[in-house]
């Protein structure tokens, strides 16, 4: 009987789970080794159905960091991970953002929505008062 | 353009060279390949300005080490260049060495230095309570003195541009005119130069720039030199520049104090084909620190906050070559400047400054005239230590840069780091802030403040951060901006 | 001079939580000095998850973590002073500290929490021969680039150490569109947390090479290649088995070390295997009324750990400002058996009737499978032992010693670990 072993991947224990399966309905005939009923929920699903959070960053517009982290509100599908980073990859926000606050909804028709992970202010522009740009390219010194 | 004079390298020797003759009614130009002054062999040495009982009172190195080892006092508070003759011992362990060091300091007072004395025993634990415990002996010498290289070498060109010298950094000398034997200019990657004078101060590649004028006269060899840099809790390790018996290649590998309280070991000796190749390996890194273990006792090599490596520039006849080329006309080569070329080089460029004027006397029948005024002193920038807290606080109530620390490691703010971007020969990359402010330069080696200066770099100089380079060329730090490759991609794949 | 109860150095999770923790206890003037413009540390940065687990019972991420301590924060009359940086401590309490605004300042502390965090060793720390050009990073200054300044330092990478940090970086990077090649580890074991190997390096297929590292890198203006090799058990590089990997970048992740140049200042003395200074169960250094907690006592692979072990620095000042510790006549010394790394605390100094247990952060040397730990009194005779299917140097072990166990004459305890018998 076919077999897969699972490090599980929620907390920092590192379960291993070990499942067997049936080939011809993928059913699981017996299942080791998790540590707590989330980690048999990660183990069946992962057999099945691996998902993952994604935690990247999206571009801010006039806000006092460049970027904004986000997060994934569920796990996406593994094979949607690199598409669902180009989509986010194509979004920029408007500073003021609220930790929580939704930034974009069902990404890629997942149902899943894009969360932000912190607070960012509008730049008030104060920090930095204009520069006058000198020329960089001015290695000829004199 | 033209020029009265034209330097090629902005080293230790070029630099020195440009500001001696900043001092006479000259137009001067200073042609330097790199990004900065100070990338070659003046970057990566010991920083020792030596007393001088080495080199053979006959030789060139000897008498201008001499010469010059008195200037640096003067020289260094002018320009505002930490320096500080703290001495230097020379450790021998059996009666072998004492011969040699009785030898040393008979040839070092034949020369004129004076205050030399051979010590021992426990007065030697004394005045070193770290050395190796099979020490027995040490010529100590209070003249010789620690300085940071490429610091005294950038002020001298800054020195030098507040006098009027013109540098070009990042410019190639590509080829040079000459007629009849004579130099007519210099063609560069920014085009033709017109000059009679040309002084070659190419360092390792002088060989190179006098062949193409048509001497061919000179080869140089590239010699490494590999050094661990030990964090500040060992700055006072040892009180003195601790110097091996040398052989007869090198002074050997030596322990010594920085001038900015670190320790530093190196460096070893061996011949390299590529005159770029500054890499570390880990057999010499294994070598200095065994070497520098037989001096002091007790080195704990986990405290190493660098390793790097040097290259000297060394000819076959061993002395430095100094003086007008015997086959072409108006080229002054002065080069295998190996060491003591570092501690020599005031001397050398005050050797240089008669060498011009004799030229121009015999071949222009023109004399060479001081300026009405000379600017000898550069000013003090602000620089931040625990000594003068009030007046630090006094300098941010008028500019609050100066209150934000930048640099966490060795406390640099933001006011000296945008000091240095202005400078005269100003710092355009991280590794040209941290030879001016010591940003970058500590523990951490810029892990957390790289981020922070590059960023005050690109602000400075309007410049977006991904152009923003460690040490010129190509030598970028940030390829794009974050989601760049995503987006590239993504446009690749629609297409 | 400035007056203040307490004075904490630091504004990461460690001295967040402590700040709020001595405010919970009742101690009111409470100052928090932070180099950074924002409070949160390292946290900032850190925009994965996985945080929380443990002390907030959910997942959360840094930015996420740290904002939680953040908005507790606002709403307390705890100063902060951010932009501020700490210049000297001295053993009397007194802090000398300078920011733009306010130019220097001096401040008097009742009690001081040194909560300073820790930094990356560097390619110099391990010596890592070849050329010095463009391109070489800690992972956590790669981390900086491109979760916060918003740059990518590189497009194919080595990175070299299988610390978490390394782990989680091969997976930004890889997000992000760059080609990570390889991770290595000298060792023959990963120094990090099994998860983030699965979800950072297998979800992505990109190698693990245990007993390999970096023998030279190339490159003269940017990085160009990176020579790998093997290495043997003492960590010597193994002639022979050179391989050249094209790449640009490389990344180190390859240890953290407590950051205590002020500690040192001080004359405070560290422990050479923490890195960190010596104090007691809590959290106090062996001067009164200086407290450490967080990554600049000893590097935690958690931080709901950091949390955790702050609030005991922070109950501790707010008890030591109320005058109501009560000091055993002699203190206990834990001592440790070989293959322990290091245990905080290193010494019990304290009676307290109301607490039931000691909480023991220690690590292992080495991995160990099947082991018991165990506490012994002076007279070697076992007081408490803990069965352990697996300890790894890269996760930190959290003891819980019964406080009833320690006599009045107890004058030092010491942990060992045994292969358990079957």
């Amino acid at each position: 009987m076919p077999g897969k072993d699972i490090i599980c991947i929620l907390c920092p224990r590192g379960c291993r789970i070990k499942i067997d399966y049936n080939v011809d309905n993928s059913s699981v005939s017996n299942i080791t080794g998790y540590g707590c009923q989330k980690g048999l929920d990660y183990g069946l699903e992962e057999l099945h159905n691996p998902s993952r959070i994604i935690t990247t960053t999206v571009r801010v517009k006039n806000g006092e960091l460049p970027l904004l982290p986000v997060k994934t509100e569920r796990g996406i599908p593994k094979d949607l991970i690199f598409p669902v980073m180009k989509e986010i990859s194509n979004i920029e926000v408007e500073a003021p953002v609220r930790i929580g606050q939704i930034i974009k909804r069902n990404l890629l028709n997942t149902g899943i929505d894009l969360i932000a992970g912190r607070d960012i202010l509008k730049y008030n522009g104060d920090e930095f008062p204009d520069k006058k740009k000198k020329g960089a390219e001015a290695p000829v010194i004199e | 353009m033209e020029a009265d004079v034209v330097i090629i390298g902005g080293g230790v020797v070029g630099t020195a060279i440009a500001r001696e003759l900043s001092k006479y009614e000259l137009k001067i130009i200073l042609l330097e390949k790199e990004e900065d002054v100070a990338m070659g062999s003046s970057k990566a040495n010991s920083g020792i300005i030596h007393a001088g009982y080495n080199a053979d009172a006959g030789t060139l190195r000897g008498k201008l080490n001499v010469r010059a080892n008195p200037l640096f006092d003067k020289l260094c508070s002018e320009l505002k260049v930490p320096f500080k003759r703290i001495g230097s011992l020379l450790i021998g362990f059996n009666e072998d060495d004492l011969k040699v060091l009785k030898e040393k300091k008979e040839n070092g007072e034949k020369m004129g230095i004076t205050g030399m004395k051979i010590v021992s025993g426990e007065d030697l634990f004394k005045l070193e309570p770290n050395l190796n415990e099979k020490a027995r002996f040490a010529l100590f010498a209070p003249s010789a003195g620690i300085i940071s290289s490429y610091e005294f070498t950038i002020a001298l060109a800054d020195s030098a541009v507040i006098n009027g010298v013109k540098i070009y950094l990042d410019t190639e000398l590509i080829d040079i005119e000459t007629e009849n034997r004579r130099v007519l200019g210099v063609k560069t990657s920014r085009g033709f130069i017109k000059t009679g004078i040309i002084i070659n101060a190419a360092g390792l590649f002088s060989d190179n720039i006098a062949g193409m004028a048509g001497d061919n006269s000179i080869e140089i060899k590239a010699y490494k030199g590999e050094y661990h840099l030990f964090d500040k809790k060992w700055g006072d390790y040892v009180n003195h520049i601790i110097f091996p018996v040398p052989d007869r290649k090198s002074k050997g590998i030596l322990v010594t104090p920085t001038v900015h309280g670190n320790l530093l070991i190196g460096p070893n000796f061996y011949a390299v084909d590529d005159k770029d190749d500054l890499g570390v390996s880990s057999a010499g890194l294994e070598e200095i620190y065994q070497g520098a273990g037989k001096l002091v006792s007790g080195l704990d090599r986990r405290d190493v906050i660098a390793s790097y490596a040097g290259l000297r520039a060394k000819t076959e006849g061993d002395d430095f070559i100094i003086g007008h080329s015997d086959l072409v006309k108006g080229l002054i080569n002065v080069a295998g400047i190996q060491s003591p070329g570092f501690t020599a080089s005031p001397a050398i460029a005050e050797m240089v400054v008669d060498l011009v004027r004799e030229y121009l006397a015999r071949e222009k029948k023109q004399e060479l005239r001081k300026k009405d005024y000379f600017q000898s002193e550069l000013a003090q920038r602000p620089v931040f230590t625990e000594a003068d807290l009030d007046e630090w606080d006094e300098l941010i109530k008028k500019d609050a840069a100066y209150g934000e620390i930048i640099c966490r490691c060795e406390k640099i703010s933001k006011g000296e780091i945008r000091d240095a971007i202005h400078g005269p020969v100003p710092a355009r990359s991280l590794d040209a802030v941290k030879r001016r402010t010591r940003a970058g330069a500590g523990r951490c080696q810029g892990a957390f403040c790289a981020p922070r200066v590059l960023k005050i770099i690109a602000e400075e100089l309007g410049l977006k951060p991904t152009e923003i380079t460690k040490k010129g060329g190509n030598s970028r730090i940030l390829l794009t901006e974050t989601k760049g490759l995503l987006l590239q991609k993504g446009e690749y794949h629609d297409d | 001079m400035i007056d203040y109860d307490l004075v904490v150095v630091g504004g990461g999770p460690a001295g967040l939580a402590a700040a709020l923790e001595a405010k919970k206890n009742g101690i009111e003037r409470i100052l928090i000095l932070e180099r950074d413009k924002y409070l949160g540390g390292i946290l900032q940065q850190c925009i994965h998850n996985g945080f929380g687990l443990l002390y907030f019972k959910e997942e959360l991420t840094g930015p996420e973590y740290a904002d939680r301590f953040i908005k507790k924060l606002s709403g307390t009359n705890i100063d902060v002073k951010t932009g501020t940086m700490v210049v000297r401590i001295n053993r009397k309490k007194e802090i000398t500290a300078l920011n733009s605004k306010e130019g220097l300042l001096f401040i008097k502390a009742g009690a001081v929490i040194l909560a300073m965090g820790c930094r990356e060793r560097t390619r110099e720390a391990v010596r890592i021969p070849g050329d010095r050009p463009a391109g070489i990073f800690t992972a956590g200054t790669a981390q900086r680039y491109l979760n916060l300044e918003g740059y990518m330092p590189g497009k194919e990478v080595v990175i070299l150490g299988s610390g978490d940090i390394g782990l989680i970086m091969a997976r930004r990077m890889t997000l992000e569109g760059a080609d990570v090649k390889a991770v290595l580890e000298i060792m023959p074991f990963s120094s990090g947390l099994m998860r983030n190997k699965v979800q950072c390096l297998d979800d992505f297929g990109i190698p693990l090479l245990l007993k390999h590292t970096i023998s030279r890198i190339n490159g003269k203006d940017r990085v160009e290649s990176v020579i790998i090799s093997k290495a043997d058990e003492n960590m010597s590089v193994i002639t022979g088995t050179e391989k050249e990997i094209p790449c640009d970048t490389v990344l180190f992740s390859v240890g953290l070390i407590p950051e205590n140049e002020l500690s040192r200042e001080m004359g405070l003395s560290l422990d050479k295997a923490t890195g960190g200074p010596v104090v007691n169960e809590l959290r106090e250094t062996e001067v009164r009324g200086i407290f450490a907690c967080g990554n600049v006592l000893h590097v935690h692979d958690l931080v709901d750990y950091v949390s955790e072990e702050s609030e005991i620095a922070g109950r501790a000042a707010a008890a030591y400002i109320r005058d109501g510790l009560e000091r055993r006549e002699r203190e206990i010394i834990v001592e440790r058996a070989e293959n322990i790394n290091y245990i905080i605390p290193q010494k019990i100094s304290f009676i307290d009737r109301e607490r039931e247990m000691i909480k023991f952060f220690m690590r292992v040397k080495r991995p160990e499978e099947d082991v018991r730990i165990s506490i012994a009194d002076g007279e070697n005779k076992k007081l408490a032992s803990y069965k352990r299917d697996l300890l790894t140097p890269g996760e930190m072990l959290v003891i819980n010693f019964p406080e009833k166990l320690i006599k009045d004459n107890t004058e030092k305890i010491k942990m060992f670990i045994e292969k358990e018998r079957r």
